[in-house]
């Protein structure tokens, strides 16, 4: 009985130091905003932010103009890291140019060989092996989920959230090895070519493949608990950069920067490439154009790259890797030591490169980051006359200005997470 | 004929040229004047609502009398169709409208043209150059008329080899 009074008692005084804190926390936020009006003075000023900075994911330099803490505008200067790629590509063979995509997005440089030998193709009017389809499409999802793990890590860190990164790289540590057995490098690949690819998925990698899926859903949840109940997280990406649908298409962005707006655009379903038409998969559409839709899309994005990865191995046909016209691609080594035509291709390929009939194309693809498009005109030698990039880190730049006012300057570190930029990719 | 290559040259039989299909993209050719509303067309119309920007780029044709050609690459989304319009123009005048009014997205492309191709854009917000720096007056490096090496504050630098002056000489017996 005693007991049960003195708890009544605890009870009551409970509720008044609450109610006593309500009240100073209220008169304290009163005070705040009344001193905001009166005595706390803003002023505008000019601040410069890099090129040297680490959230920028390469040299970035932006000019904020701000009002108090709030961004009233924010011009971004590029071109820190231009080195010519599209000068340098009149200069080269065809065959010479798939290692200079490789670094221009080197988050994701199987993506870019893919855009680049899809292009050309195109030109050519080239049909690729059945197989070389299936490994392009599973090499591609690959780069798909080590560029979001690698995105999501490097976000989470700029936001404050350190352990994601250990997480999110220890998986992009598994499918870098894997790249290691498929083509022997981890980053700068130059693994497709015009007509297939440089070499065969063996069994091992298979193997490994499937292990990698079957695990990999697990570990997005692990991400998951980390981040989707995370007050600061949320804090930091719910409404914050938002733009709507018709905005988003009027400024030309693309990737999940774009899709976060809840438009439906992917290439992938759109104009339906490799064997993306050959299995099952979705393109997740986010609603509230904000960061956290953006986030939200990539995981999704994520888990579809894996089942796409799986039903791709499932179905994975027998037969050549590479195309047999001779003409764009390399003959086997084998006979090239016995047979002078053979050799005199070998020898031309090498000298001259293919020829491509003159003429002019542009071909889009879907990359990690958005559409990644070249638009090249040939004159009929064996290099291109022009090759333009269509770089989506750039045109993605192009309304970060729109994005950014009216934020806080703290939000500015986000913003250009959320493009997924890479300024290899966006100076070019 | 295209339907839409039709539709465009009934309605601006002044401004459309020409037409070409070719690799399944569809290329509409126009005159430099009033290009500006076929592009408002193209965008606003419920025929074509071309209302995604890809690209604005441009080539070079040095031996060519209009020199310049400005190419411009629209995906209409909810018709899921591309197509490809070229404008060309001399070297005398090389000035072509700003879309950024119409395509926002097109502020950075354009200033990209202007820095690599030297092309002006009437009406453009804020023509500056974008990936080289504000102050290079070398020209404009994806002319053909501009060498590979580069041009510019390199030349100065005393620790980089001229490659063209001060050959080593060859070794004896070697031509």
């Amino acid at each position: 009985m005693e007991s049960l009074e003195k708890e009544e008692v605890r009870k009551n005084q409970g509720a008044q130091e609450l109610e006593r804190r309500e009240i100073t926390l209220s008169t304290l936020r009163q005070a705040v905003l009344n001193g905001l009006d009166s005595s706390i003075k803003t002023d505008q000023f000019l601040l410069n932010m890099g090129p040297q900075h680490p959230s920028t994911h390469g040299v970035l330099r932006v000019l904020l103009d701000l009002d108090g803490e709030r961004i009233k505008k924010a011009v971004p200067d590029l071109g820190y890291l231009h080195r010519g790629t599209e000068k340098i590509a009149e200069y080269r063979t065809y065959n010479q140019i798939i290692p200079l995509t490789d670094r221009l997005d080197y988050v994701s440089a199987m993506a870019n060989n893919y855009a680049f030998v899809r292009a050309v193709e195109k030109l050519l009017q080239l049909k690729v092996p059945e197989r070389a389809e299936f490994i392009r499409t599973i090499v591609a999802e690959m780069q798909r989920i080590i560029n979001h793990l690698f995105w999501l890590g490097t976000q989470a860190l700029d936001i404050g959230a350190m352990s994601v990164f250990f997480y999110t790289f220890r998986e992009r540590e598994v499918l870098l090895d894997l790249f290691e057995k498929i083509c022997g490098a981890r980053l700068t690949t130059n693994y497709y070519r015009v007509g297939g690819v440089e070499g065969d998925l063996n069994q091992d990698v298979i193997d490994a493949l499937y292990k990698f899926v079957d695990t990999f859903e697990p570990h997005i949840l692990e991400y998951n608990t980390l981040l989707e109940n995370n007050r600061i997280w949320l804090a930091r990406t719910k409404h914050i950069a938002v733009i709507t649908g018709e905005d988003a298409i009027n400024f030309g962005l693309s990737g999940p920067t774009l899709r976060g707006s809840g438009v439906d655009y992917d290439l992938r379903k759109y104009e339906p490439y490799g064997a993306y038409d050959l299995v099952n998969w979705s393109v997740p559409l986010g609603q509230n154009g904000d960061i956290y839709d953006r986030y939200w899309i990539r995981i999704e994005e994520m888990r579809q790259s894996s089942s796409i990865i799986r039903q791709c191995l499932d179905k994975l046909p027998e037969g050549p890797f590479m195309t047999d016209d001779h003409k764009v691609s390399f003959p086997p080594k084998g006979r090239v030591m016995h047979n002078m035509e053979t050799l005199i291709h070998h020898f031309l390929l090498v000298v001259e490169g293919f020829k491509t009939p003159p003429g002019d194309t542009y071909c889009g693809t879907e990359t990690p980051k958005g559409e990644l498009g070249f638009y090249i005109v040939s004159d009929g030698s064996g290099k291109p006359y022009r090759m333009k990039i269509r770089a989506p880190s750039f045109v993605n730049m192009g309304a970060f200005d729109f994005m950014a006012r009216g934020y806080m300057i703290a939000d500015i570190v986000t913003i250009f997470g959320t493009y997924d930029i890479v300024m290899g990719e966006c100076d070019r | 004929m295209h339907p839409v290559a039709e539709s465009l040259r009934r309605k601006f039989p002044e401004t459309v040229i020409g037409s070409r299909e070719a690799l399944g993209d569809l290329t509409i050719y126009l005159r430099e004047l009033g290009a500006t509303d076929v592009f408002r067309a193209l965008h606003d119309d419920e025929e074509f609502r071309y209302d995604y920007i890809v690209d604005v780029t441009s080539v070079d044709y040095p031996m060519d009398a209009e020199r310049f050609e400005v190419v411009y690459i629209f995906y209409s989304i909810p018709r899921r169709h591309r197509i490809i319009v070229k404008i060309r123009v001399p070297e005398s005048h090389p000035v072509v409208d700003s879309i950024v009014s119409i395509w926002r997205g097109a502020e950075f492309m354009e200033r990209e043209v202007y820095d690599m191709m030297g092309i002006q854009f009437r009406g453009h917000p804020d023509l500056r150059r974008i990936l080289m720096p504000d102050d290079y007056d070398e020209g404009y490096p994806l002319r053909k008329d501009f060498p590979l090496v580069g041009k510019g504050w390199r030349d100065d630098f005393s620790f980089v080899p001229k490659y063209h002056e001060n050959l080593p000489p060859l070794p004896e017996g070697r031509a």
